[in-house]
Protein backbone atom coordinates (compact mmCIF):
# COMPACT_ATOMS: atom_id res chain seq x y z
CA UNK A 1 0.00 0.00 0.00
CA UNK A 2 2.93 2.30 0.77
CA UNK A 3 5.07 1.58 -2.64
CA UNK A 4 1.79 2.92 -4.80
CA UNK A 5 3.74 5.65 -6.61
CA UNK A 6 1.00 8.92 -6.42
CA UNK A 7 1.48 11.13 -9.67
CA UNK A 8 3.01 14.54 -8.46
CA UNK A 9 0.29 16.79 -9.16
CA UNK A 10 -0.09 19.30 -12.01
CA UNK A 11 -0.60 22.19 -9.86
CA UNK A 12 1.81 23.07 -7.38
CA UNK A 13 1.96 25.97 -4.43
CA UNK A 14 4.50 27.30 -2.54
CA UNK A 15 4.36 24.57 0.29
CA UNK A 16 6.60 22.51 -2.34
CA UNK A 17 10.18 23.33 -0.86
CA UNK A 18 9.76 21.96 2.51
CA UNK A 19 8.03 19.18 1.25
CA UNK A 20 11.23 18.01 -0.88
CA UNK A 21 13.03 18.21 2.20
CA UNK A 22 11.16 16.29 3.75
CA UNK A 23 10.71 14.01 0.82
CA UNK A 24 14.35 13.50 1.06
CA UNK A 25 14.60 13.24 4.87
CA UNK A 26 12.05 10.44 4.52
CA UNK A 27 13.80 8.50 1.94
CA UNK A 28 17.57 9.10 3.37
CA UNK A 29 15.86 7.36 6.23
CA UNK A 30 17.58 10.01 8.38
CA UNK A 31 15.47 11.69 11.40
CA UNK A 32 14.96 15.34 11.57
CA UNK A 33 18.05 17.26 11.99
CA UNK A 34 17.61 19.11 15.80
CA UNK A 35 16.09 22.19 15.74
CA UNK A 36 17.32 24.13 18.62
CA UNK A 37 14.76 24.78 21.34
CA UNK A 38 14.01 28.52 21.91
CA UNK A 39 16.63 30.28 20.17
CA UNK A 40 15.28 33.71 19.40
CA UNK A 41 16.46 33.22 15.35
CA UNK A 42 13.77 30.62 14.86
CA UNK A 43 11.18 32.66 15.42
CA UNK A 44 11.55 33.98 12.15
CA UNK A 45 10.98 31.18 10.56
CA UNK A 46 8.18 29.36 12.47
CA UNK A 47 5.51 28.59 10.52
CA UNK A 48 3.16 28.78 13.83
CA UNK A 49 4.07 30.71 16.82
CA UNK A 50 2.21 30.72 19.57
CA UNK A 51 2.99 33.08 22.40
CA UNK A 52 1.73 33.14 25.98
CA UNK A 53 -1.79 31.53 24.97
CA UNK A 54 -4.29 30.66 28.01
CA UNK A 55 -7.90 30.20 28.09
CA UNK A 56 -10.31 30.54 30.94
CA UNK A 57 -13.65 29.68 30.97
CA UNK A 58 -16.74 29.22 33.49
CA UNK A 59 -17.38 25.91 35.06
CA UNK A 60 -20.69 25.44 36.13
CA UNK A 61 -20.50 26.91 39.37
CA UNK A 62 -19.96 29.82 38.16
CA UNK A 63 -16.11 29.45 38.98
CA UNK A 64 -13.38 30.66 36.41
CA UNK A 65 -11.64 27.18 35.13
CA UNK A 66 -8.12 27.35 33.67
CA UNK A 67 -7.84 25.57 30.76
CA UNK A 68 -4.27 26.25 29.29
CA UNK A 69 -2.28 28.66 30.89
CA UNK A 70 0.94 30.04 29.09
CA UNK A 71 1.61 28.08 26.22
CA UNK A 72 4.80 28.93 23.92
CA UNK A 73 5.57 26.80 21.01
CA UNK A 74 6.90 27.05 17.68
CA UNK A 75 6.74 25.20 14.74
CA UNK A 76 8.75 24.72 11.95
CA UNK A 77 7.24 24.78 8.28
CA UNK A 78 7.28 21.20 7.39
CA UNK A 79 7.78 19.94 11.07
CA UNK A 80 5.23 16.84 12.50
CA UNK A 81 4.84 17.83 16.01
CA UNK A 82 2.49 15.60 17.89
CA UNK A 83 0.86 17.07 21.45
CA UNK A 84 0.22 14.29 24.03
CA UNK A 85 -1.00 14.70 27.58
CA UNK A 86 -4.07 13.08 29.80
CA UNK A 87 -7.65 13.25 28.33
CA UNK A 88 -8.39 16.98 29.70
CA UNK A 89 -5.43 18.52 29.57
CA UNK A 90 -6.72 21.41 26.63
CA UNK A 91 -5.08 19.89 23.94
CA UNK A 92 -8.21 19.51 21.93
CA UNK A 93 -8.91 23.42 22.80
CA UNK A 94 -5.44 24.51 21.55
CA UNK A 95 -6.38 22.95 18.06
CA UNK A 96 -9.40 25.10 18.44
CA UNK A 97 -7.62 28.05 19.01
CA UNK A 98 -5.07 27.62 16.30
CA UNK A 99 -7.90 26.83 14.18
CA UNK A 100 -9.63 30.53 15.31
CA UNK A 101 -12.54 28.63 16.29
CA UNK A 102 -12.00 29.58 19.91
CA UNK A 103 -10.20 32.65 21.06
CA UNK A 104 -7.80 32.69 23.65
CA UNK A 105 -7.99 34.49 27.04
CA UNK A 106 -4.70 35.90 26.58
CA UNK A 107 -1.73 35.61 24.27
CA UNK A 108 -1.96 35.22 20.38
CA UNK A 109 -1.85 32.64 17.47
CA UNK A 110 0.69 33.65 14.36
CA UNK A 111 0.94 32.05 11.21
CA UNK A 112 4.07 32.69 9.44
CA UNK A 113 3.82 35.77 11.91
CA UNK A 114 0.52 36.66 10.95
CA UNK A 115 -1.64 36.93 13.67
CA UNK A 116 -4.88 34.26 13.99
CA UNK A 117 -8.05 35.95 14.42
CA UNK A 118 -10.36 33.61 12.83
CA UNK A 119 -10.93 30.30 10.94
CA UNK A 120 -8.66 30.89 7.75
CA UNK A 121 -7.70 27.07 5.38
CA UNK A 122 -4.61 28.06 5.75
CA UNK A 123 -4.94 26.00 8.67
CA UNK A 124 -7.49 23.09 8.37
CA UNK A 125 -8.54 21.06 11.53
CA UNK A 126 -9.44 17.53 11.54
CA UNK A 127 -12.40 16.79 13.98
CA UNK A 128 -12.04 14.15 16.05
CA UNK A 129 -15.19 13.26 15.23
CA UNK A 130 -14.37 14.15 11.35
CA UNK A 131 -17.62 16.00 11.13
CA UNK A 132 -18.25 14.82 7.65
CA UNK A 133 -20.80 16.41 5.56
CA UNK A 134 -23.13 13.21 5.28
CA UNK A 135 -25.63 15.34 2.96
CA UNK A 136 -22.55 15.27 0.03
CA UNK A 137 -20.82 12.20 -1.49
CA UNK A 138 -17.35 11.87 -0.70
CA UNK A 139 -16.08 13.49 -4.01
CA UNK A 140 -18.22 16.27 -3.11
CA UNK A 141 -16.70 16.55 0.52
CA UNK A 142 -13.58 16.90 -0.38
CA UNK A 143 -14.91 19.80 -3.30
CA UNK A 144 -16.32 21.55 -0.26
CA UNK A 145 -13.00 23.51 0.93
CA UNK A 146 -11.96 24.41 -3.07
CA UNK A 147 -15.65 25.61 -3.54
CA UNK A 148 -15.48 27.73 -0.54
CA UNK A 149 -12.12 29.13 -2.26
CA UNK A 150 -13.82 29.88 -5.17
CA UNK A 151 -11.57 27.52 -7.05
CA UNK A 152 -12.64 26.83 -11.30
CA UNK A 153 -14.75 23.96 -11.75
CA UNK A 154 -12.74 21.98 -13.96
CA UNK A 155 -9.92 22.58 -11.17
CA UNK A 156 -11.97 21.29 -8.67
CA UNK A 157 -12.51 18.12 -10.49
CA UNK A 158 -8.50 17.50 -11.04
CA UNK A 159 -7.61 18.09 -7.70
CA UNK A 160 -10.73 15.74 -6.00
CA UNK A 161 -9.17 12.94 -8.25
CA UNK A 162 -5.79 13.96 -7.29
CA UNK A 163 -6.56 13.74 -3.25
CA UNK A 164 -8.88 10.96 -3.24
CA UNK A 165 -6.52 8.85 -5.56
CA UNK A 166 -4.04 9.97 -2.07
CA UNK A 167 -5.78 8.44 0.14
CA UNK A 168 -6.36 5.71 -1.93
CA UNK A 169 -10.59 6.27 -1.99
CA UNK A 170 -10.53 6.79 -5.68
CA UNK A 171 -13.23 4.65 -6.54
CA UNK A 172 -15.59 5.59 -3.85
CA UNK A 173 -16.13 9.59 -5.03
CA UNK A 174 -20.03 9.02 -5.37
CA UNK A 175 -20.53 7.10 -2.32
CA UNK A 176 -22.13 8.73 0.58
CA UNK A 177 -20.22 8.85 3.87
CA UNK A 178 -22.49 6.20 5.79
CA UNK A 179 -21.29 3.66 2.92
CA UNK A 180 -17.97 4.15 4.12
CA UNK A 181 -16.22 2.13 7.47
CA UNK A 182 -14.42 4.20 10.20
CA UNK A 183 -10.86 3.76 7.92
CA UNK A 184 -12.04 4.73 5.12
CA UNK A 185 -14.02 8.39 6.76
CA UNK A 186 -10.84 9.31 8.55
CA UNK A 187 -9.15 9.37 5.37
CA UNK A 188 -12.29 11.49 3.57
CA UNK A 189 -11.35 13.72 5.89
CA UNK A 190 -7.93 14.08 5.30
CA UNK A 191 -8.43 14.07 1.87
CA UNK A 192 -10.98 16.89 2.67
CA UNK A 193 -8.11 18.87 4.69
CA UNK A 194 -5.85 18.24 2.21
CA UNK A 195 -7.68 19.56 -0.57
CA UNK A 196 -8.07 23.35 0.56
CA UNK A 197 -4.28 22.67 0.49
CA UNK A 198 -3.23 24.19 4.00
CA UNK A 199 -0.20 25.24 5.07
CA UNK A 200 -0.89 23.95 8.44
CA UNK A 201 -2.66 20.30 8.58
CA UNK A 202 -4.29 19.67 12.45
CA UNK A 203 -5.64 16.55 13.68
CA UNK A 204 -7.16 16.19 16.48
CA UNK A 205 -6.95 12.40 17.80
CA UNK A 206 -8.04 11.44 14.16
CA UNK A 207 -7.12 7.64 14.79
CA UNK A 208 -8.26 6.93 18.12
CA UNK A 209 -11.67 5.21 17.29
CA UNK A 210 -10.24 2.60 15.24
CA UNK A 211 -8.79 -0.72 15.07
CA UNK A 212 -5.05 -1.68 15.40
CA UNK A 213 -4.60 -2.76 11.69
CA UNK A 214 -6.79 0.67 10.17
CA UNK A 215 -4.55 2.75 12.29
CA UNK A 216 -0.97 0.86 11.44
CA UNK A 217 -2.54 1.90 7.74
CA UNK A 218 -3.19 5.32 8.02
CA UNK A 219 0.16 5.71 9.65
CA UNK A 220 2.07 4.99 6.69
CA UNK A 221 0.24 6.60 4.87
CA UNK A 222 -0.28 9.79 6.76
CA UNK A 223 3.81 9.90 7.05
CA UNK A 224 3.52 9.39 3.38
CA UNK A 225 1.10 12.09 2.63
CA UNK A 226 3.51 14.39 5.13
CA UNK A 227 6.43 13.69 3.01
CA UNK A 228 4.97 13.88 -0.32
CA UNK A 229 3.17 17.55 0.40
CA UNK A 230 5.53 19.08 3.01
CA UNK A 231 2.59 20.39 5.07
CA UNK A 232 3.36 21.41 8.61
CA UNK A 233 1.26 19.12 10.75
CA UNK A 234 0.18 19.43 14.85
CA UNK A 235 -1.32 16.40 15.79
CA UNK A 236 -2.38 15.79 19.02
CA UNK A 237 -3.08 12.06 21.00
CA UNK A 238 -2.96 10.61 24.11
CA UNK A 239 -1.24 7.90 22.75
CA UNK A 240 2.55 8.43 23.27
CA UNK A 241 4.04 5.52 21.14
CA UNK A 242 1.48 7.05 18.70
CA UNK A 243 3.16 10.27 19.14
CA UNK A 244 7.01 9.00 18.52
CA UNK A 245 5.76 7.18 15.68
CA UNK A 246 4.82 10.52 13.75
CA UNK A 247 6.01 12.80 14.91
CA UNK A 248 9.67 14.92 14.87
CA UNK A 249 8.70 16.59 17.81
CA UNK A 250 6.79 15.53 21.23
CA UNK A 251 5.03 18.25 23.09
CA UNK A 252 4.15 17.00 26.57
CA UNK A 253 1.30 18.61 28.47
CA UNK A 254 0.48 18.71 31.97
CA UNK A 255 -2.92 17.77 33.74
CA UNK A 256 -5.35 20.49 34.27
CA UNK A 257 -4.03 23.81 33.88
CA UNK A 258 -2.55 22.54 30.35
CA UNK A 259 1.28 23.41 30.36
CA UNK A 260 3.45 22.40 28.26
CA UNK A 261 5.73 20.37 30.57
CA UNK A 262 8.23 19.05 28.34
CA UNK A 263 9.37 18.64 24.47
CA UNK A 264 11.31 16.04 23.29
CA UNK A 265 12.49 15.43 19.95
CA UNK A 266 12.61 12.54 17.85
CA UNK A 267 15.48 11.82 15.67
CA UNK A 268 14.82 8.17 14.62
CA UNK A 269 14.86 6.94 11.25
CA UNK A 270 11.78 7.06 8.98
CA UNK A 271 9.84 5.41 8.01
CA UNK A 272 9.35 4.55 11.13
CA UNK A 273 6.72 1.60 12.81
CA UNK A 274 4.78 1.12 16.31
CA UNK A 275 6.33 -1.67 17.15
CA UNK A 276 10.04 -0.66 16.65
CA UNK A 277 12.38 -0.84 20.05
CA UNK A 278 13.49 2.73 19.28
CA UNK A 279 10.31 3.93 19.06
CA UNK A 280 9.36 1.54 22.18
CA UNK A 281 11.81 2.45 24.53
CA UNK A 282 11.66 6.69 23.26
CA UNK A 283 7.50 6.18 23.98
CA UNK A 284 8.67 4.83 27.40
CA UNK A 285 10.77 7.40 28.61
CA UNK A 286 7.98 9.84 27.88
CA UNK A 287 5.30 7.52 29.74
CA UNK A 288 7.40 8.00 32.25
CA UNK A 289 6.66 11.58 32.60
CA UNK A 290 3.12 11.65 31.86
CA UNK A 291 2.10 8.69 34.32
CA UNK A 292 2.59 11.64 36.44
CA UNK A 293 0.04 13.73 34.91
CA UNK A 294 -2.16 11.05 33.90
CA UNK A 295 -2.34 10.16 37.68
CA UNK A 296 -3.43 13.97 38.45
CA UNK A 297 -6.21 13.46 36.34
CA UNK A 298 -7.47 10.09 37.85
CA UNK A 299 -7.33 11.58 41.17
CA UNK A 300 -9.07 14.64 39.78
CA UNK A 301 -11.47 12.25 38.70
CA UNK A 302 -11.88 10.43 41.56
CA UNK A 303 -12.02 12.92 44.07
CA UNK A 304 -14.71 14.81 42.02
CA UNK A 305 -17.14 11.44 42.32
CA UNK A 306 -15.84 11.21 46.32
CA UNK A 307 -17.48 14.71 46.28
CA UNK A 308 -20.80 14.15 44.52
CA UNK B 1 -51.45 -8.09 -1.69
CA UNK B 2 -53.28 -8.60 1.59
CA UNK B 3 -53.43 -4.78 2.20
CA UNK B 4 -54.83 -4.33 -0.98
CA UNK B 5 -58.26 -6.78 -0.25
CA UNK B 6 -58.10 -5.29 3.04
CA UNK B 7 -58.93 -1.48 1.44
CA UNK B 8 -60.83 -3.03 -1.06
CA UNK B 9 -62.98 -4.43 1.55
CA UNK B 10 -63.23 -1.55 3.74
CA UNK B 11 -64.45 0.96 0.85
CA UNK B 12 -66.54 -1.07 -0.06
CA UNK B 13 -68.38 -1.83 2.88
CA UNK B 14 -68.42 2.07 3.48
CA UNK B 15 -69.72 3.07 -0.38
CA UNK B 16 -72.46 0.18 0.51
CA UNK B 17 -73.63 1.45 2.98
CA UNK B 18 -73.97 4.86 1.81
CA UNK B 19 -75.79 3.41 -0.54
CA UNK B 20 -78.27 1.75 1.24
CA UNK B 21 -78.90 4.80 3.39
CA UNK B 22 -79.46 6.49 0.05
CA UNK B 23 -81.69 4.06 -1.28
CA UNK B 24 -83.73 4.04 2.13
CA UNK B 25 -84.18 7.36 1.32
CA UNK B 26 -84.37 8.59 4.94
CA UNK B 27 -82.89 12.03 4.51
CA UNK B 28 -83.51 14.20 1.42
CA UNK B 29 -81.03 14.36 -1.81
CA UNK B 30 -80.00 17.32 -0.70
CA UNK B 31 -79.27 16.40 2.65
CA UNK B 32 -77.68 13.28 2.07
CA UNK B 33 -76.77 12.65 -1.71
CA UNK B 34 -76.16 9.38 -3.21
CA UNK B 35 -72.73 7.62 -4.60
CA UNK B 36 -73.86 7.91 -7.78
CA UNK B 37 -74.66 11.77 -7.95
CA UNK B 38 -71.34 12.40 -6.30
CA UNK B 39 -69.51 10.40 -8.78
CA UNK B 40 -71.74 12.71 -11.62
CA UNK B 41 -70.84 15.66 -9.57
CA UNK B 42 -67.23 15.01 -10.04
CA UNK B 43 -67.48 13.77 -13.74
CA UNK B 44 -69.13 16.77 -14.82
CA UNK B 45 -67.29 19.30 -12.64
CA UNK B 46 -63.84 17.95 -14.57
CA UNK B 47 -65.66 18.07 -17.86
CA UNK B 48 -66.33 21.62 -17.66
CA UNK B 49 -63.37 22.56 -16.81
CA UNK B 50 -64.71 24.08 -13.26
CA UNK B 51 -62.67 21.75 -11.25
CA UNK B 52 -59.35 22.21 -12.93
CA UNK B 53 -59.60 25.61 -12.35
CA UNK B 54 -60.71 25.75 -9.33
CA UNK B 55 -57.46 23.36 -8.45
CA UNK B 56 -54.88 25.89 -10.53
CA UNK B 57 -56.31 28.41 -8.59
CA UNK B 58 -55.95 27.08 -5.69
CA UNK B 59 -53.09 25.70 -6.13
CA UNK B 60 -51.31 28.54 -7.08
CA UNK B 61 -52.04 30.65 -4.04
CA UNK B 62 -50.80 27.74 -1.49
CA UNK B 63 -47.23 27.49 -3.70
CA UNK B 64 -47.12 31.16 -3.40
CA UNK B 65 -47.94 31.47 -0.26
CA UNK B 66 -46.14 28.22 1.25
CA UNK B 67 -43.07 29.30 -0.61
CA UNK B 68 -43.32 32.57 1.00
CA UNK B 69 -43.59 31.14 4.61
CA UNK B 70 -40.74 28.33 4.44
CA UNK B 71 -38.77 31.37 3.18
CA UNK B 72 -39.87 34.04 6.24
CA UNK B 73 -39.70 31.23 8.45
CA UNK B 74 -36.44 30.08 7.75
CA UNK B 75 -34.76 33.38 8.63
CA UNK B 76 -37.00 33.89 11.63
CA UNK B 77 -36.57 30.48 12.63
CA UNK B 78 -32.50 30.49 12.59
CA UNK B 79 -32.92 34.36 14.30
CA UNK B 80 -34.86 33.11 17.09
CA UNK B 81 -32.35 29.92 16.96
CA UNK B 82 -28.91 32.37 17.04
CA UNK B 83 -29.93 34.59 19.98
CA UNK B 84 -30.71 33.91 23.25
CA UNK B 85 -32.72 36.76 24.11
CA UNK B 86 -35.20 36.37 20.73
CA UNK B 87 -35.14 32.88 22.10
CA UNK B 88 -36.39 33.13 25.40
CA UNK B 89 -38.73 35.60 24.31
CA UNK B 90 -39.87 35.24 20.61
CA UNK B 91 -39.80 31.36 21.25
CA UNK B 92 -42.79 31.36 23.61
CA UNK B 93 -44.86 34.03 21.83
CA UNK B 94 -44.49 31.63 19.01
CA UNK B 95 -45.66 28.71 20.39
CA UNK B 96 -48.31 30.46 21.63
CA UNK B 97 -49.77 32.35 18.69
CA UNK B 98 -49.53 28.51 16.98
CA UNK B 99 -52.92 27.87 19.03
CA UNK B 100 -54.49 30.60 16.95
CA UNK B 101 -56.70 29.09 13.89
CA UNK B 102 -54.95 30.82 11.03
CA UNK B 103 -58.32 31.56 9.91
CA UNK B 104 -58.44 34.30 12.80
CA UNK B 105 -56.04 36.39 10.75
CA UNK B 106 -59.04 36.92 8.22
CA UNK B 107 -60.71 39.40 9.48
CA UNK B 108 -57.69 41.89 10.33
CA UNK B 109 -56.34 40.34 6.31
CA UNK B 110 -59.67 42.03 4.95
CA UNK B 111 -59.12 45.14 7.02
CA UNK B 112 -55.39 45.52 5.80
CA UNK B 113 -55.54 44.31 2.13
CA UNK B 114 -59.32 44.34 1.58
CA UNK B 115 -61.00 41.11 -0.40
CA UNK B 116 -57.63 41.22 -2.33
CA UNK B 117 -55.74 38.16 -3.19
CA UNK B 118 -53.35 39.78 -0.76
CA UNK B 119 -56.12 38.68 2.22
CA UNK B 120 -56.06 34.99 1.33
CA UNK B 121 -51.69 34.79 0.91
CA UNK B 122 -51.86 36.93 4.59
CA UNK B 123 -53.69 33.75 5.86
CA UNK B 124 -51.66 30.85 4.09
CA UNK B 125 -48.43 32.30 5.24
CA UNK B 126 -49.41 32.65 8.65
CA UNK B 127 -51.17 29.31 8.99
CA UNK B 128 -47.56 27.71 7.68
CA UNK B 129 -45.22 30.58 8.91
CA UNK B 130 -45.10 29.55 12.41
CA UNK B 131 -44.89 25.50 11.98
CA UNK B 132 -41.79 26.19 9.56
CA UNK B 133 -40.14 29.42 12.25
CA UNK B 134 -40.68 26.54 14.98
CA UNK B 135 -39.27 23.39 13.13
CA UNK B 136 -36.40 25.42 12.25
CA UNK B 137 -35.76 26.66 15.24
CA UNK B 138 -35.92 23.34 16.82
CA UNK B 139 -33.67 21.93 13.90
CA UNK B 140 -31.02 24.42 14.28
CA UNK B 141 -30.74 23.65 18.56
CA UNK B 142 -30.67 19.65 17.63
CA UNK B 143 -28.24 19.62 14.51
CA UNK B 144 -24.98 18.77 15.73
CA UNK B 145 -23.12 21.58 15.99
CA UNK B 146 -19.74 20.18 14.79
CA UNK B 147 -20.86 20.95 11.28
CA UNK B 148 -21.07 24.50 11.63
CA UNK B 149 -17.96 24.16 13.01
CA UNK B 150 -16.34 22.14 10.25
CA UNK B 151 -17.47 24.75 7.73
CA UNK B 152 -16.11 27.83 9.25
CA UNK B 153 -13.08 25.39 9.40
CA UNK B 154 -13.16 24.72 5.58
CA UNK B 155 -13.93 28.30 4.60
CA UNK B 156 -17.69 28.93 4.60
CA UNK B 157 -19.01 32.14 5.67
CA UNK B 158 -22.63 33.90 6.25
CA UNK B 159 -24.79 33.17 3.60
CA UNK B 160 -22.62 30.67 1.97
CA UNK B 161 -21.95 28.47 5.58
CA UNK B 162 -26.07 28.93 5.68
CA UNK B 163 -26.57 27.74 2.35
CA UNK B 164 -24.16 25.26 2.16
CA UNK B 165 -23.97 23.47 5.17
CA UNK B 166 -26.11 24.98 8.24
CA UNK B 167 -29.81 24.33 6.05
CA UNK B 168 -28.34 20.86 4.34
CA UNK B 169 -27.63 20.06 7.77
CA UNK B 170 -30.83 20.93 9.43
CA UNK B 171 -32.95 19.46 6.76
CA UNK B 172 -33.66 15.70 8.42
CA UNK B 173 -34.68 18.04 11.63
CA UNK B 174 -36.90 20.39 9.55
CA UNK B 175 -38.64 18.25 6.68
CA UNK B 176 -41.20 17.16 9.14
CA UNK B 177 -42.46 20.94 10.29
CA UNK B 178 -42.06 21.73 6.64
CA UNK B 179 -44.66 18.87 5.84
CA UNK B 180 -47.02 20.27 8.93
CA UNK B 181 -46.23 24.17 7.66
CA UNK B 182 -47.68 22.93 4.11
CA UNK B 183 -51.00 20.46 5.49
CA UNK B 184 -51.90 24.16 7.93
CA UNK B 185 -51.06 26.43 4.75
CA UNK B 186 -54.01 23.74 2.86
CA UNK B 187 -56.29 24.39 5.62
CA UNK B 188 -55.98 27.89 6.36
CA UNK B 189 -56.85 28.17 2.11
CA UNK B 190 -59.43 26.68 1.76
CA UNK B 191 -60.98 28.04 4.77
CA UNK B 192 -59.82 31.77 3.86
CA UNK B 193 -61.37 30.79 -0.19
CA UNK B 194 -64.66 29.72 1.76
CA UNK B 195 -64.96 33.17 2.82
CA UNK B 196 -65.33 35.47 -0.20
CA UNK B 197 -65.93 34.52 -3.28
CA UNK B 198 -62.55 34.76 -5.22
CA UNK B 199 -62.29 31.08 -7.28
CA UNK B 200 -60.40 27.92 -5.55
CA UNK B 201 -61.94 24.67 -4.46
CA UNK B 202 -62.96 26.59 -0.87
CA UNK B 203 -65.28 29.19 -2.94
CA UNK B 204 -66.64 25.71 -5.09
CA UNK B 205 -67.98 24.11 -1.85
CA UNK B 206 -69.88 27.35 -0.94
CA UNK B 207 -71.22 27.31 -4.31
CA UNK B 208 -72.47 23.72 -3.03
CA UNK B 209 -73.88 25.06 -0.61
CA UNK B 210 -75.45 28.01 -2.55
CA UNK B 211 -76.98 25.49 -5.03
CA UNK B 212 -78.19 23.33 -2.32
CA UNK B 213 -76.08 21.08 -4.00
CA UNK B 214 -74.50 18.23 -1.49
CA UNK B 215 -73.51 16.51 -4.32
CA UNK B 216 -71.14 18.52 -5.41
CA UNK B 217 -69.94 19.63 -1.66
CA UNK B 218 -68.81 16.01 -1.50
CA UNK B 219 -67.47 15.97 -4.68
CA UNK B 220 -64.96 18.76 -3.68
CA UNK B 221 -64.39 17.71 -0.29
CA UNK B 222 -63.09 14.43 -1.63
CA UNK B 223 -61.05 17.02 -4.37
CA UNK B 224 -59.44 18.93 -0.90
CA UNK B 225 -58.77 15.27 0.66
CA UNK B 226 -57.55 13.67 -2.75
CA UNK B 227 -54.78 16.65 -3.50
CA UNK B 228 -53.50 16.75 0.23
CA UNK B 229 -52.79 13.67 0.39
CA UNK B 230 -50.81 13.07 -3.19
CA UNK B 231 -48.81 15.71 -2.11
CA UNK B 232 -47.51 14.53 1.42
CA UNK B 233 -47.28 10.83 -0.26
CA UNK B 234 -45.52 12.38 -3.50
CA UNK B 235 -43.22 15.36 -2.37
CA UNK B 236 -42.60 15.03 1.32
CA UNK B 237 -42.59 11.46 1.19
CA UNK B 238 -40.12 11.00 -1.54
CA UNK B 239 -37.92 13.89 0.44
CA UNK B 240 -38.17 12.25 3.34
CA UNK B 241 -36.84 8.82 1.83
CA UNK B 242 -34.24 10.53 -0.16
CA UNK B 243 -32.28 12.08 2.81
CA UNK B 244 -33.15 8.82 5.21
CA UNK B 245 -30.97 7.19 2.10
CA UNK B 246 -28.47 9.85 1.58
CA UNK B 247 -27.76 10.43 5.66
CA UNK B 248 -27.97 6.63 6.21
CA UNK B 249 -30.86 6.46 8.45
CA UNK B 250 -32.96 3.66 8.80
CA UNK B 251 -35.43 3.74 5.95
CA UNK B 252 -38.77 4.45 6.01
CA UNK B 253 -40.61 0.72 5.15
Amino acid sequence: MTANPTPQPSFSGDHRSPARAALNRWKAGVGLAVLPHRQPEVKATAKVSLQGISLSYKANGGTQLLALEDINLKVNPGEFVCVVGPSGCGKSTLLHLIAGLQQPTSGNVRIDDKLVEGPGTDRILIFQELGLFPWLTVGENVEFGMKMKGISKAERQEKIQYYLRLVHLAKFKDSYIHQLSGGMRQRVALARALATEPDVLLMDEPFAALDAQTRDLLHDELERIWAETGRTIIFVTHNVREAVRLGDRVVLFTFRPGRVKREFLIDLPRPRQLEDVTVAKTAREILDDLREEINKSLEAEYSHEAAR
Amino acid sequence: MKRLARYLVFYSVLIGVWLLLAKLKVWPPYVFPTPQGVMESLWAGFADHSFWIAIGVSMKRMLLGYSLSVILGMVLGLGVASNKFLEQTMGGLLVSLQSLPSICWLPLAVLWFGLTEKAILFVVVMGSLLSVTIAMETGRQQMPKIYGMAGRNLGARGFQLFWHVLLPASLPYIVSGLKQGWAFAWRSLISGEMIFVSLGLGQMLMMGRDLNDMSLVIAVMILIVAIGYIVDGLVFRTIERRLQQKWGLTPAT
